[in-house]
């Protein structure tokens, strides 16, 4: 009897709390839409067919919805790699660089090598995990080292990951009969196949995709290892004083999270190109950073967030062609989503009202039972 | 005697949930010392925090001489003439004396700080009310004592009718205390009102003229100090009879367990924190470690967990050295570690009880496999360990942080003596916690000492001190100074003695401590 009466009092604190993220959520994303639309209101000749587009654009057809899809799934890998890091309160923002420099590795290994179709795209996808998660290590090792700040570290090593980039495709790689700056094309045995001919999306990097967002989930939340990662983003001195491994805290998590940017590169470079062709950062690792705020840094959610972004892109992509306002917009609902998640004290006093009231009625319960 | 202060029914509700105050009443009168009685999570801190306007209550009204008032802010309380000396010093180390007195209310003499003015005015409150302190003295040079004394004189100087004291004999040694207490009856004669909170209830006996008494977020009563005995006070806070006194069997020491030889450190300021000290600590034996706060005891006890570097000398675990080693291997070879501060140490306060006390055994194979967490075996012994340990709470799924200070320790306390340590560093164990708890506490370390752990108790608390060590000895500027190897008889006065530096024993006497 008593135990069934427990239970439901554990229900009710528990909802409190989430069922509070969720209005968080919803009434963040409400009022960076309602901006959204005031600012189309002023901006569009035809407001209503602009938002139309924005928000429903991409059920409109197949093919914008594969696009969702394919916009997906580099959000997911940086979105992830982002998490690992957050998780452990390391704020490196290699993923960027990363991701980059994994793409070109890709390219890279996708030209010079002959192999069989199928092993041919796993062994660049390795090396670009390799590479990857050794650039990722860099910053922390140097925080651990010498107590380097990691933001620091990683942001400078983004352009050293894009320079070196750049300057191994334009020095070795360079198709000079192509007239931009551009690699060779990939041997054909290189690219990833696709899931439905007429798309882009591929089989192995939706399914990498996948992988990475169970596989971390299950790292950070059922492992040892993740504990360690999750108690250092919590208290770092807690963690060194309880025996738990900070060094892997703190070094580990940048790797891993350079292991899945390094691949997230070479999944985009085998999915969507046939050769090397960037010629500026992607951008995908900052989206990551949003992509990890949304998600909470728990990769349960970042497909979830992922494809919130991918959604709000594309939509402002059709906006922009139907009826030409700037996709610019989008950073405006991004941005204002952001602001408010971020912020602590947003609905604060709503939350304080839910809680005391609850609080009240329990003690009210309380005394009647007694 | 006219009415100064008055709460009528107050309620107050923390962000997480916990039903700080209920309906609160409390009625002080001009000129009297009245106490605040109640365990820790009783609601006597909110209680007070709102009377100094660093929390607003949810309902309810507070009203200052007569008039109802909205203390939003503690610069509205100082302007009705209250005043707060918290339990942790809210000074400047850097800054003198002086400096610290004023701070914010510096007198000027055009555009710059009448720092002379300043001195005066120090010295002057200094003599009305017998609280003297030299104002030219560095704040980080004095001691404990004097830096409340400062406190004090900060309050007064900003007008301060009503002081509320915040367990302020915490960290104070006998001696301090009893100048302490003279002070605040001569304020009280003064006309001064006092609201004193403390856990002891020998010095609200002797000190105080009325008590409210506080329960769970309730108020008991307000009674006359002179009709309450310490029993029936101590019934009131808990609602059953503590024992004061624990009883245990006498020791059995073994071997040795913790070997400890000339240490020394030197800390950052260039400051010797330790002169060669050494001792043993053997199995079955409760070694306690006693002495004002600030004379060694923080650095030795960091030294044996690994969590300060730097000393030299040498400390051993059962012929292990400790000195150098990773807390991981310290810890694996039998450690186990309850710091004197838990919130910076003890505890991941945004994480779940079940996260807090799992932390200390990700590596056992009952939980872990070789990759994944075994969360059924985890779920279930985490619970049981948080109901063993009465952690007062729904499921180990709550997050620490909304727990009280005693159930946060408590969960702590699960954390470390659930891992079957040999030897256990126990650093004030169970300061600024309610009585059961620590009582609870202290029960389990004579329980863990029975069955043959080897227990190092450093504590402030002299009676703690007392009652659970079977030997003891006194720390003083880095060196021990009395070994007593057998508190049977001793005093609070006579530790209090070596605590001050008017006593120290010869070096035989001292070695006794060293057993191997």
């Amino acid at each position: 009897m008593s135990t069934g009466k427990e239970g439901k009092k554990r229900g009710l604190l528990h909802d409190t709390a989430s069922r509070f993220e969720v209005i968080r959520m919803v009434v963040a994303i409400l009022i960076g839409a309602a901006i959204t639309a005031v600012v189309i209101f002023a901006v569009s000749e035809t407001p209503l067919e602009s938002l139309r587009c924005m928000f429903f654009g991409p059920i409109e057809r197949v093919r914008y919805l594969f696009n969702v899809l394919e916009l997906m799934v580099p959000l997911i890998f940086t979105g992830v790699a982002i998490s690992v890091v957050f998780s452990a309160k390391q704020f490196n923002l290699a993923a960027e660089g990363i991701f980059f420099f994994g793409g070109m590795v890709a390219a890279v290994t996708a030209i010079a090598l002959k192999l069989p179709k199928g092993l041919h795209a796993a062994v660049c996808v390795l090396l670009a995990a390799l590479l990857g998660g050794l650039l990722g290590a860099l910053p922390g090792l140097l925080k651990y080292k010498w107590n380097a700040s990691e933001l620091v570290i990683s942001l400078m090593l983004n352009y050293v990951c894009f320079s070196m980039s750049m300057y191994v495709i334009k020095n070795y790689f360079r198709d000079k009969n192509a007239g931009a700056i551009v690699s060779y094309v990939f041997e054909e045995t290189a690219p990833m196949t696709k899931l439905v001919a007429k798309y882009r999306l591929t089989t192995g990097g939706a399914l990498l995709a996948v992988a990475a967002c169970v596989l971390l989930y299950f790292f950070l939340y059922k492992t040892r290892w993740g504990f360690a990662i999750r108690s250092a983003g919590e208290n770092m001195n807690f963690t060194r004083y309880a025996g738990l491994p900070v060094a892997f805290a703190v070094i580990g998590s940048q790797a891993i999270s350079g292991v899945v940017a390094g691949i997230g590169g070479a999944v985009e470079m085998l999915s969507m190109y046939t050769r090397f062709q960037w010629t500026m950062l992607t951008g995908y690792g900052w989206d990551g950073v949003i992509v990890a705020i949304f998600a909470k840094n728990n990769p349960k959610y970042v497909p979830l967030a992922a494809g919130f972004l991918a959604w709000l892109r594309i939509g402002a992509d059709i906006m922009l062609r139907r009826t030409g306002v700037q996709m610019e917009i989008v950073k405006v609902i991004q941005a204002i989503i952001i602001v408010l998640l971020v912020a602590e004290s947003f609905l604060a006093k709503t939350r304080h009202k839910m809680v005391v009231k609850e609080a009240t009625a329990e003690a009210a319960g309380a005394k009647e039972v007694a | 005697m006219s009415e100064i202060l008055r709460v009528e029914r107050v309620t107050k509700v923390y962000g997480n949930g916990i039903l700080a105050n209920d309906k609160v009443e409390l009625s002080v009168k001009k000129g009297e010392i009245h106490a605040i009685c109640g365990e820790n999570g009783a609601g006597k801190s909110t209680l007070m925090k709102m009377l100094f306007g660093l929390e607003q209550p949810d309902e309810g009204e507070i009203y200052v001489k007569g008039q109802a008032c909205k203390i939003t802010s503690p610069s509205v309380a100082i302007g009705l003439g209250i005043g707060m000396v918290h339990q942790h010093f809210m000074l400047v180390d850097e800054l003198t004396v002086a400096e610290n007195v004023v701070l914010g209310y510096e007198p000027k003499k055009g555009l710059v700080i009448d720092w002379d003015k300043a001195a005066d005015m120090t010295r002057e409150v200094g003599r009305k009310y017998n609280l003297e302190v030299e104002p030219g003295l560095l704040v980080g040079d004095i001691s404990v004592g004097l830096k409340q004394r400062v406190e004090i004189v900060k309050a007064l100087l900003r007008g301060a009718e009503i002081l509320i004291l915040d367990e302020p004999t915490a960290v104070l040694t006998p001696q301090e205390t009893r100048e302490l207490f003279a002070e605040l009856k001569h304020l009280r004669d003064a006309g001064h009102t006092i609201l004193f909170i403390s856990h002891k209830l020998g010095e609200v006996k002797e000190l105080c003229d009325r008590i409210t008494i506080m329960r769970a977020g309730h108020t008991v009563g307000t009674y006359e100090v002179a009709d309450l005995s310490e029993a029936d006070i101590s019934r009131m806070m808990v609602g059953r009879d503590v024992v004061l006194k624990i009883d245990k069997a006498k020791a059995a020491p073994g071997e040795v367990e913790l070997s400890v030889r000339d240490l020394e450190y030197t800390g950052d300021l260039g400051k010797k924190a330790l002169r060669g000290v050494s001792l043993d600590v053997r199995k079955g034996e409760i070694l306690g470690v006693a002495g004002v706060e600030g004379n060694g005891q923080r650095e030795l006890v960091e030294i044996i967990t690994g969590l300060r570097e730097g000393a030299t000398g040498t400390v051993t675990l059962e012929g292990f050295p400790l000195l150098g080693a990773s807390i991981r291997e310290s810890r694996r070879r039998g450690m186990a570690h309850i710091p004197s501060d838990r919130m910076v140490y003890g505890v991941a306060k945004n994480q779940s009880i079940s996260f807090n006390i799992l932390a200390g055994k990700t590596q056992d194979e009952r939980y872990t496999g070789k990759v994944l967490f075994k969360s059924r075996a985890i779920e279930r012994d985490m619970e049981a360990l948080a109901r063993e340990y009465t952690v007062k709470c729904e499921s180990a799924q709550q997050t620490v942080g909304m727990l009280s200070g005693g159930n946060i320790q408590k969960v702590v306390v699960a954390r470390e003596m659930s891992s079957n340590p040999t030897l256990l560093v126990a650093d004030q164990p169970t300061r600024g916690i309610d009585v059961g708890a620590a009582e609870f506490i202290r029960r389990r370390i004579v329980a863990m000492r029975d069955e043959g752990t080897a227990v190092l108790l450093v504590t402030a608390d002299l009676n703690e001190a007392l009652e659970l060590s079977d030997s003891i000895v006194v720390m003083r500027d880095g060196e021990i100074v009395a070994y007593y190897p057998d508190t049977g008889d001793l005093s609070e006065e006579e530790l209090g003695f070596y605590m001050l530096g008017v006593k120290r024993q010869t070096k035989e006497e001292v070695s006794g401590v060293v057993h191997g």
